[in-house]
């Protein structure tokens, strides 16, 4: 048996399964003691990549969570679905999660990852995919940072040339003594550029 | 063979495209009828981002295979938890009915009487000291994963008056790829308490809310034991193709 249907007006595919919010309590479920370690403490170039989550009042959000998903410095990924083949680092996991804490600050230790081809010809500048949950998030929210230093890699992207310069601007982290920072907003003045993918 | 420098020489690369979501999949981030979401939905539109190496790859979580005992909620304790023990079962597949392998599932849920194992969650129904709520597997070859635990009860909450949670089971699921992520919430055949439920109403097609409920199944169902439930989860498969023919098509002026 099988619980699954075909799509209305598409019986080639199957329906998908809807999301539905983390809710309240997805601490209990989703924290990893080594969530935040994307990469090895001692790796050549690690950084911390941090900052607050903020909801439309300008209040930290003390329940949400972010995940991270990146390549390592030389561009490439730990997965199989990589047509390059997969190669990474070792020690490197590429993936991230951190459960904002009781100020909505995250915190991720990571690497800057490589610049990426698009598969067109074209380079991406690095950057980091990023999902960001939490109680009153019925569907995750998408973004990516990226690193206000790598200007020129910054300015020839294809994806911060597509965005109006205040969304392209949320997008940008900082450096900071230990890496970088960066908030999330989720609603209202300086609200973050997120992405239908 | 010649060195180029990279930035001159960037490969052309065949990349898997994943479909874009159908409108009345998943529930509006605005929903007023859930009141946590007033603060916390987006004001802007969404900008489009195309799907490159970083989208079309996701982790590979093979080195945190969990143990049988995090399948099975009923035995994490030294004693068992109240309540009736169940199994849930089910397949994860793309929306092309490929199996997804080898990934990650996670759950959590409240106990028999509704309550949580969080700070957070003090109404008066008591913690039990044999139930974490917590589990998490891999599938295996063909997509299937199978979980031991309770029968999660309902729960009052805040949002309206006699505001009461039907009885579900969190799910976390990666996929294959960073497209394919979802969390979502499974929930319980014939359950009164659809009918008050803001999560339940903010699916906007009905028939989405079909494909959060699981089946009862007596073919899994253990005699002297524990209730089968069977639940498949459907993520993001190929980009449709155009139907035979549509491209043909000619429309008069």
């Amino acid at each position: 048996m099988s619980t699954t249907a075909r799509r209305a007006g598409n019986p080639a595919k199957l329906a998908l399964t809807p999301s539905q919010t983390v809710g309240p309590y997805l601490s209990i479920g989703l924290t990893w003691p080594d969530g935040p370690e994307v990469a090895a403490p001692d790796a050549p170039g690690a950084l911390v990549l941090s900052g607050r989550l903020i909801d439309g009042a300008g209040d930290t959000v003390p329940d949400g969570m972010l995940e991270i998903w990146q390549a390592d410095a030389a561009g490439r990924f730990d997965s199989a679905e990589d047509p390059r083949g997969a190669l990474a680092t070792p020690g490197f996991r590429g993936y991230g999660r951190s459960l904002t804490d009781a100020g909505g600050r995250f915190w991720f230790r990571t690497v800057k990852p490589g610049a990426l081809p698009d598969g067109e010809g074209g380079w991406q500048a690095p950057h980091v995919d990023v999902t960001v949950m939490a109680r009153g998030l019925l569907d995750r929210l998408v973004t990516r940072v990226y690193f206000a230093d790598e200007e020129e890699a910054n300015a020839a992207d294809p994806v911060l040339a597509s965005l109006p310069a205040a969304a392209r601007d949320t997008l940008l982290a900082r450096p900071t003594a230990d890496g970088y920072a960066l908030d999330v907003v989720l609603q209202g003045p300086g609200e973050t550029a997120f992405f239908r993918l | 063979m010649t060195t180029t420098p990279a930035r001159s020489a960037s490969p052309l690369l065949v990349l898997r495209r994943y479909e874009h979501v159908p409108e009345d999949v998943h529930p509006p981030h605005d929903f007023p009828g859930y009141g946590s979401t007033r603060l916390r939905h987006p004001l802007q539109a969404p900008f489009d981002l195309p799907q490159r190496l970083t989208e079309i790859t996701g982790p590979v979580l093979g080195d945190r295979t969990p143990s049988l005992d995090d399948a099975d909620l009923t035995r994490q304790h030294e004693g068992e938890p109240i309540g009736q023990r169940i199994v849930v079962h089910g397949r994860v597949l793309d929306s092309d009915g490929r199996a997804v392998p080898d990934t990650l599932v996670e759950i959590w849920q409240a106990n028999a009487g509704g309550r949580y194992r969080h700070d957070v969650d003090r109404w008066p129904s008591p913690v039990d000291p044999n139930f974490s709520g917590v589990g998490r597997t891999t599938t295996d070859a063909q997509g299937r994963y199978r979980f031991t635990t309770i029968q999660p009860g309902a729960y009052p909450w805040r949002n309206h008056r006699n505001a009461w949670r039907p009885a579900h089971i969190h799910f976390s699921l990666f996929g294959r790829a960073f497209t394919q992520r979802l969390v979502t919430q499974m929930y319980f055949p014939d359950d009164s308490l659809f009918s008050q439920d803001p999560m339940i109403a903010s699916i906007p097609d009905p028939r989405g809310v079909e494909r959060l409920v699981a089946r009862f199944d007596w073919e899994t169902t253990e005699p002297d034991w524990a209730l089968g439930y069977e639940w498949d989860i459907v993520l993001r498969g190929d980009e449709a193709t155009p139907f035979e023919g549509e491209d043909h098509e000619e429309e008069d002026e």
